[in-house]
């Protein structure tokens, strides 16, 4: 078990940067999640911590040591891949056994840790196949019975559930989340997945162009986003944001509104505006409810709705022609043309600065 | 000639019987030499106008084998040739896969710059390099048994050594590993493998198709050398097949006992063809098959 840290770590490929300053403290047996949009680097730094690319800048430190020089088998990581990279010619009993092979492990001892790690992914009975009689998620677990046995002080996972079928991901990441509880080891997973990330996750750290934009507990980053990119990354459907017109200030306190925005107070939690400048609003599209006519703080008219049985979503235009997505937490019926006005409760909103405008 | 597209079975039949033709035209020449060694000059030269000339008939005996054992040392050649390619072969896929190994893994200054190089050394042709080279080898060094001395000519290595390793050998290495799924080689490094284990623990178990048709290019460049065993070894005990054919081409071709000795020095090659048969096809159909 070991805490990583990361300390103004870079990394470019050429003369292109591609990781560019990153810090991040990983405490030991927490579970750390990097999500953000594709192409971020999050695979990159993945593999700067297994030791798979070098550090063009910056310190790595697994277990309080720098590891910046280190070969991948010195750095005590297993990490397990998307495309399982499980060895075709080997049996599975023979995958699981192979870092105690290299290692050069007694047969004996290999014997016991295998059937540890099958019994723990129940897989007892796969161990004579080869993997081409596998499917995609006992592939998967075959690869995890392979970092399991060399008891790492970190595991790494970069997309593992990506390649499976929806029913079986939600299996599989309940399967990582007992593991998790029962080894207690220091984990970082890559994901697309959103409900993985909150799920699984004791702390996001949310990546944009090789930057950390936000590092928190999930609730902390869904209800509190440090910035406009954080809010509309997490949840789905992502946060609605409308450009607003700042009316008033009063300490931290904003008045805002538009053409179909009725004049609201917003909490502008330390962020710097200007009365009379512009903002952008944001608000997500579960915290709107219908109300009668008269009584909404946004007013639109149905262009679209989609009704998924436990929720209704529904696609608005509001008066200045924005765009805006209510989901509703109940099976109902819209009319696209309907009129419909909408409320939600201001402390929930969040207001950000028009980025256009600041510089 | 216009196939319904429905009609598989005809289909099938048109397409076999093409693959036959075809396969009846390669195997010709062959049944040709086989007939032909066992019939007297005389016989053999008049049959060449019929149809006679692929079939077992007339004056059939075993006298061209005797003859062509009686010429030259038929045995000996063989075995020269066996040793040379044998050896040829196995260390041409050792040291040219270490050296793709590299050229696709490992990450070094001039590695893109040096196997384009090597890759260029293709389109030169042997024999503008036959002579330098015999310069070359005519002054090498070398430490035997009997201690150190100079000049490699007329011995095993000269055959051997300027042959282990060659651009085309190395290339299709290369890209056989560039094609092998990156994050297996990584895999294996996480799990503490070193390269040297990544080598022969994960690359070359997968590496089957590419090392069986490496072994029969290389063996069919080897088993028919001619020039430069020719040039480089005047020594009987070193010589092999293809300059052993000379014997035959003296004054009187005998052209019962070439086809003798051509049957004989056959048998190796078939040998080794039905040996790696399966690897063989394996490799060419598998461009396509991941495991
Ligand atoms: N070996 C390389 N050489 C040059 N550029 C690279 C290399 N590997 C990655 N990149 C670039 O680095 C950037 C980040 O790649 P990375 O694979 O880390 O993204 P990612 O966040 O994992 O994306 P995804 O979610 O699609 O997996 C990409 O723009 C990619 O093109
Ligand atoms: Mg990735």
């Amino acid at each position: 078990m070991a805490e990583v840290s990361l300390k103004g770590v870079k990394k470019s490929f050429g003369r292109v940067e591609i990781i560019k300053g990153v810090d991040i403290h990983i405490n030991d047996g927490e579970f750390v999640v990097f999500v953000g949009p594709s192409g971020c680097g999050k695979s990159t730094l993945l593999r700067m911590i297994a030791g798979l690319e070098d550090i063009t800048e910056g310190i790595l430190e697994i277990g309080g040591r720098v590891v910046n020089q280190l070969q991948p088998k010195q750095r005590g990581v297993a990490m397990v891949f998307q495309n399982y990279a499980i060895f075709p010619h080997m049996t599975v009993r023979e995958n699981i056994a192979f870092g105690l092979t290299i290692a050069g492990a007694s047969r004996q001892e290999k014997q016991q840790k295998v059937a540890e790690a099958a019994r723990i992914l129940q897989m007892e009975h796969l161990l004579d196949r080869r993997p081409s009689q596998l499917s995609g998620g006992q592939r998967q677990r075959v690869a995890i019975g392979r970092a399991i046995t060399r008891k790492p002080a970190v595991f790494l996972f970069d997309e593992p559930l990506s390649n499976l079928d929806a029913a079986l991901r939600m299996d599989m990441r309940m399967e990582i989340g007992r593991l998790r509880r029962q080894l207690g080891t220091t984990m970082i997973y890559v994901t697309h997945d959103q409900v993985e990330a909150m799920t699984l996750a004791d702390r996001i750290v949310v990546l944009k162009d090789g930057q950390v934009m936000q590092i928190g507990a999930p609730m902390e980053l869904y209800h509190e986003p440090a910035n406009r990119f954080v809010a509309g990354f997490l949840g789905a459907p992502s946060m609605n944001f409308l450009n607003v017109d700042v009316l008033d200030l009063d300490g931290e306190v904003a008045m805002v509104g538009n053409q179909s925005l009725e004049p609201i107070r917003v909490a502008t939690r330390r962020r710097a505006f200007r009365k009379g400048g512009k903002a952008i609003l944001g608000v997500r599209p579960q915290y709107l409810r219908p109300v009668q006519s008269g009584k909404g703080l946004l007013h639109g008219i149905v262009a679209h709705a989609e009704r998924l049985g436990s929720e209704t979503v529904v696609d608005l235009t509001l008066r200045d022609n924005c765009e805006l997505i209510a989901a509703f937490n109940e099976d109902k019926v819209f009319q696209p043309g309907d009129a419909m006005e909408l409320t939600f409760d201001t402390p929930l909103a969040h207001l950000f600065p028009d980025e256009l405008q600041t510089h | 000639m216009a196939v319904n597209p429905d009609n598989y079975g005809l289909r099938l039949f048109v397409r076999y019987l093409v693959l036959c033709l075809i396969a009846l035209i390669f195997i010709f020449p062959l049944v040709f030499m086989i007939n032909s060694s066992f019939k007297p000059d005389s016989q053999l030269l008049a049959d060449t106008s019929s149809l006679r000339a692929f079939l077992p008939v007339g004056d059939i005996s075993l006298n061209n084998y005797f003859g062509a054992f009686r010429r030259a040392p038929v045995g000996l050649f063989v075995l020269n040739s066996v040793l040379v390619t044998g050896a040829t072969v196995l260390l041409s896929l050792l040291i040219c896969s270490l050296a793709a190994f590299s050229f696709a893994f490992l990450r070094w200054k001039g590695r893109d710059v040096l196997l384009s190089v090597v890759i260029a050394t293709l389109i030169i042709p042997f024999e503008t390099i036959a002579i330098p080279l015999l310069l070359l080898v005519s002054k090498l060094p070398w430490i035997g048994l009997d201690g150190l001395h100079w000049g490699w000519l007329n011995s095993y290595r000269v055959q051997i050594i300027p042959w282990i390793a060659d651009g085309l050998t190395i290339f299709l290495f290369v890209q056989y590993f560039k094609a092998l799924p990156g994050e297996l080689i990584e895999a294996s490094r996480v799990e503490g493998a070193s390269w040297w284990q990544v080598y022969y623990r994960v690359v070359m178990p997968l590496s089957g198709p590419v090392l069986a048709t490496a072994a029969i290019l290389k063996f069919l460049i080897m088993y028919n050398q001619y020039l430069w065993p020719l040039i480089v070894v005047q020594q009987e005990s070193y010589r092999p097949v293809m300059v052993g054919l000379g014997y035959f081409f003296q004054l009187n071709v005998a052209w019962g006992e070439v086809m003798a000795y051509l049957t004989l020095i056959t048998v190796p090659v078939l040998t080794f063809y039905l040996l790696l048969q399966r690897a063989f096809i394996a490799s060419i159909a598998s461009t396509g098959v991941k495991g």
